[in-house]
C-alpha cells in the first residue's frame, strides 16, 4: 500500500512559554514491509532538529526553543510503500538482546487477574497460537473508551476496568505475553482504516512479540488481528513512553491546548 | 569464620594487638570521665559542622546525629596493602563488567551470569546500550563495604557503584579526631586522608569530554536539601571547589549542559551527580521527575559531558549479581581475587531456596536490591513469628532474595555507657578511578552497630562511625 501520511501537532499556550525542549520519535524506519519512500518533520521555530538512534533502534530528534511564543507546531509528512507480511517483521533494526524484552515496566507489570488471563486464553497452545489467541481474547474482554484512560494508565488498571484505548489494550498484550516468558514490546506508528477514513484524532499503537523461527510479529489487540499494510511503524520500546511520539517539557507556557491532526490516505485514492 | 568475634583490639586470645598497644595504654590511662566529656564536645562539633541524616521511617524523621565513637580504629600497613590491591581489583573487574553488559556482553556470552539476570534486572539500563562510556570509566566513585572475621580474614559484603555516600563522615571524624586527641594522634604515625577532595577533583577533571576546556567545570548535582545525603553534597562541592546545584539551576542547549551563574550560563563539562538514575532525566527516564534535568541524558549520550557515576552502575550492586563477583573479577582480570566474597546462596536457585528456608534461623537474608539494611531479616536475631513471615515472603518471590551466614564480624573497642566494650564493625573505603586509574584514600568509614551483640552497622539501623587510621610502614 502506499500511504501518504500528515501528522500536525499544535500546541498553543494562553501564557507565552519561554523555552520547550522536547525529543520526537516521528519518523519511521524501513524495515522488508516498510520502505520510506520520503519523510520530513519540521517545527515552525528556530530550532535544529539533531538526530540520534536510541537503544530500541528508534530515530529520534531532539530540539529545543527558546524565546517567547503562542504556538509551537510539529509538523511530519510523507510517504511510505507498505507491504502485507502477515504481522512477521523482517530487517528491522535491533540494538537489544530478546532477554531484555521480557523485563516489565511500571506500565505493563501484571496481576494475578492478568498472569491467570494469560495462562488461561494460551493453555495448550503453541506460542504463535496462542498469541493470536490473546490478541483475540484482549480485544472481546476490554471495551474501546477514548474517554477512559489516559497516557499513565497501567495494564493492571485498564484489565481491572475492562476499558481503555488502543494502549491499554497493547500493553495489557505485552503484560500477559511477558508473564509467559514470552518477549514483547509497544509499537506506536499509524493504522488506516479499512473504510478509507482520511482523518484522524491520534496515532495508533499496538503490540510486537517474538515467536520462535519466526522473530517479531505485530499483534494489534485493539483490531483483533496482526499488523498488515495498513500499519505504518514508526517506535517501538518497553512501553508506551519508550514510543511515544513526542516526550517534552517546557518554561512558562501556562494553559496549554494540544491539537493533533493526523491524515492518512492511499496514493491514487480518490480525494 | 570462627563462631567467637576476633577483635581487633585483642584477638581472639585476650592480648593486645600490637598496632593498638599505644591506643590501649592510652585508653587506660584516661579517665572514663575525660572520655565522656571529649564525646559530648564531638557531638557538640559535630552540631556546629551540621553533619547529620534523615532516616527514612522513623518516626520523628527531623535530621539527627550519627553518633560517633571516639575510640578509632587502627589498621596495620600491611592490613592495609592488601585490601588496597584487592579493592583496585574489585573495582577495575566492576568497570570492566559495566562497560562490558552495555557493549558486547562477552561474559553473557561465555554464559558466566545467566542473561536474565542482567535484563530483567532494573538496575541494567538499556538506555546505555552502546553508548560510549568516558575513558571505559562508567564507576568514578565506588564504596566497597568490607568485613573481617580474623587477622587476616577480610571480605567483601557489599559493592556500592551507584552513588555511594559516607565519605564526608570519613574526613569529619579525622579532623574531629585532630581536634580532641592531638596527644594520641601524636603517639601515632597516621597516613592522612586530607587529600581525598583533590584526589576526587583530579579524577573527575581526568573524565572531563574531550571539547571541554583546559579547566573543565564540575559541578555536584543534588535532589536538594530534603534528601538524606544532602550535608555530603555541600560538604563535598565545597571541598572540592565547585558549586552546589540542583536539576532546576541547570539546563540544556543544543546537546550541551550549562549552569546558570551570575555572569551568565557556564557550560558543565563533568557532573558528580546524587539524583538516582531514574530522575536524571524526564525526557529518558521517570517523566515526572522533577530533580533531573530535561535533556540531559542526551548531552550524555553525545560526548559533551561527562557523568560520575554514569546512568546504569547499579547492576554492580545487586546482591545477587554479587555473587557472582569472583567470577568477574577473574573473567576480566585474569587473577585470583584477592579479596573473597561471603559465601551467598542465591534463592532463586531451588537447591539453595530449601537450604535457606530450613536455616533460617542461623542466616541473614537480604533483598536483591535492598540498600541500608532495610527489608533484611537477621536470623538470629529474629524471633519465631518474625521468621515465618519472612519464609512467606521468600517462597513467594525467591529471585527477590539471597541469603548468607551471620558472619562472626570482627569487634572494636567502643565507648559506651558502662566504659571501653568490643562492638561489631565493618569498614566502607572510597575507590576512584579516572582515566590514569584507580586510587584510594588510606582509611575509609567505620560503622559501628552501636548496640551490644548487634551486626547491623547502617546508620539508619542505629550504628555509629569511628575514626578510621591507616598506620605507616
Amino acid at each position: 500500500m502506499h500511504l501518504i501520511l500528515r501528522h500536525e501537532t499544535s500546541y498553543a499556550y494562553d501564557a507565552p512559554a519561554r523555552s520547550v525542549i522536547q525529543l520526537l520519535r516521528l519518523t519511521p524506519r524501513p524495515h522488508e514491509g516498510q520502505h520510506i519512500r520520503r519523510w520530513r518533520i519540521e517545527v515552525d521555530r528556530d530550532a535544529t532538529l539533531r538526530p540520534h538512534e536510541d537503544c530500541f533502534g528508534n530515530l529520534v530528534h531532539a530540539f529545543g526553543a527558546e524565546g517567547s511564543f503562542q504556538t509551537l507546531t510539529i509538523a511530519v509528512e510523507g510517504e511510505v510503500q507498505t507491504e502485507d507480511t502477515n504481522g512477521v517483521l523482517r530487517g528491522t533494526i535491533e540494538r537489544l538482546p530478546l532477554g531484555l524484552y521480557l523485563r516489565q515496566t511500571d506500565l505493563t507489570t501484571p496481576d494475578e487477574a492478568i498472569c491467570a488471563f494469560a495462562m488461561e486464553v494460551t493453555k495448550a497452545k503453541t506460542t504463535l497460537d496462542g498469541l493470536h489467541a490473546l490478541t483475540v481474547a484482549i480485544h472481546e474482554r476490554l471495551r474501546f473508551d477514548t474517554q477512559a484512560t489516559d497516557a499513565t494508565t497501567t495494564a493492571q488498571r485498564a484489565f481491572a476496568e475492562g476499558h481503555g484505548v488502543c494502549q491499554d489494550f497493547a500493553h495489557i498484550f505485552i503484560a500477559a505475553a511477558r508473564s509467559l516468558k514470552i518477549p514483547a514490546r509497544y509499537v506506536g506508528g499509524y493504522m488506516r482504516h479499512a473504510d478509507g477514513t482520511e482523518d484522524y484524532e491520534a496515532g495508533h499503537g499496538w503490540a510486537e512479540a517474538h515467536v520462535p523461527d519466526l522473530g517479531w510479529v505485530a499483534f494489534d489487540p485493539a483490531n483483533a488481528a496482526c499488523a498488515n499494510d495498513a500499519y505504518l511503524r514508526v517506535a517501538c520500546g518497553l512501553d508506551y513512553l519508550d514510543a511515544s511520539p513526542v516526550r517534552g517539557v517546557r518554561t512558562g507556557g501556562l494553559g496549554e491546548t494540544l491539537d493533533v491532526r493526523i491524515s492518512m490516505r492511499e496514493a491514487g485514492a480518490q480525494q | 569464620m570462627g563462631t567467637t568475634s576476633f577483635d581487633e583490639m585483642n584477638g581472639h586470645d585476650g592480648d593486645c594487638r600490637q598496632a593498638y598497644a599505644e591506643l590501649q595504654a592510652w585508653l587506660e590511662e584516661t579517665p572514663k570521665e575525660l572520655l565522656e566529656q571529649r564525646r559530648v564536645e564531638a557531638e557538640a562539633l559535630f552540631r556546629r559542622i551540621g553533619i547529620t541524616f534523615a532516616v527514612y521511617g522513623a518516626e520523628n524523621a527531623e535530621e539527627r546525629l550519627i553518633p560517633f565513637d571516639l575510640v578509632p580504629r587502627v589498621l596495620t600497613a600491611g592490613e592495609w596493602k592488601r585490601l588496597f590491591d584487592g579493592l583496585v581489583q574489585r573495582v577495575q573487574a566492576i568497570n570492566a563488567l559495566i562497560v562490558d553488559l552495555y557493549g558486547d556482553a562477552e561474559i553473557l556470552k561465555a554464559g558466566l551470569i545467566p542473561e536474565e539476570m542482567i535484563y530483567a534486572n532494573p538496575a541494567f539500563r538499556p538506555e546505555m546500550v552502546g553508548i560510549d562510556i568516558p575513558q571505559a570509566v562508567p564507576v568514578v566513585i565506588a564504596g566497597i563495604d568490607i568485613v573481617r572475621t580474623g587477622p587476616d580474614e577480610f571480605f567483601v559484603l557489599e559493592d556500592n557503584a551507584r552513588t555511594p555516600s559516607g565519605v564526608s563522615y570519613m574526613l569529619d571524624n579525622r579532623e574531629v579526631s585532630h581536634l580532641l586527641f592531638p596527644d594520641l594522634i601524636a603517639r601515632h604515625r597516621i597516613r592522612p586522608v586530607e587529600s581525598y577532595a583533590d584526589e576526587l577533583l583530579a579524577v573527575l577533571e581526568s573524565l572531563a569530554p574531550r571539547n571541554a576546556r583546559d579547566k573543565p567545570t564540575i559541578a555536584v548535582l543534588t535532589p536538594g536539601s530534603f534528601n538524606s545525603a544532602f550535608y555530603e553534597h555541600s560538604f563535598l562541592a565545597d571541598k572540592l571547589g565547585v558549586e552546589l546545584v540542583e536539576g532546576r539551576d541547570l539546563f540544556v542547549r543544543d546537546d550541551e549542559l550549562f549552569m546558570r551563574t551570575t555572569e551568565g550560563p557556564k557550560r558543565v563539562d563533568v557532573l558528580y551527580r546524587r539524583v538516582d538514575d531514574d530522575f536524571l532525566d524526564p525526557l529518558t527516564f521517570r517523566p515526572d521527575s522533577m530533580l533531573g534535568v530535561p535533556g540531559l541524558f542526551s548531552c550524555y549520550r553525545s560526548g559533551s559531558l561527562t557523568l560520575a557515576n554514569a546512568v546504569g552502575t547499579g547492576i554492580a550492586d545487586d546482591k545477587a549479581i554479587y555473587s557472582y563477583m569472583p567470577d568477574i573479577v577473574r573473567f576480566y582480570t585474569g587473577e585470583d581475587p584477592i579479596l573473597g566474597n561471603v559465601p551467598t546462596w542465591r534463592c532463586r536457585e531451588p537447591a539453595a531456596l530449601s537450604h535457606v528456608l530450613e536455616n533460617l534461623a542461623d542466616l541473614v537474608v537480604k533483598e536483591v536490591h535492598g540498600s541500608g539494611g532495610y527489608g533484611m531479616l537477621v536470623g538470629p536475631a529474629a524471633s519465631k513469628k518474625e521468621r515465618a513471615t519472612f519464609a512467606a515472603k521468600l517462597k513467594a518471590d525467591p529471585d527477590n532474595f539471597i541469603a548468607q551466614p551471620t558472619l562472626a564480624l570482627s569487634t572494636c573497642p567502643t565507648f559506651v555507657d558502662g566504659g571501653i566494650a568490643p562492638r561489631h564493625v565493618d569498614l566502607r573505603p572510597f575507590v576512584l578511578t579516572g582515566a590514569d586509574g584507580t586510587r584510594i584514600v588510606p582509611g575509609g568509614l567505620t560503622r559501628v552497630a552501636l548496640r551490644e551483640g548487634s551486626l547491623v552497622v547502617n546508620s539508619s539501623q542505629g550504628g555509629g562511625t569511628k575514626d578510621t587510621w591507616v598506620l605507616e610502614d
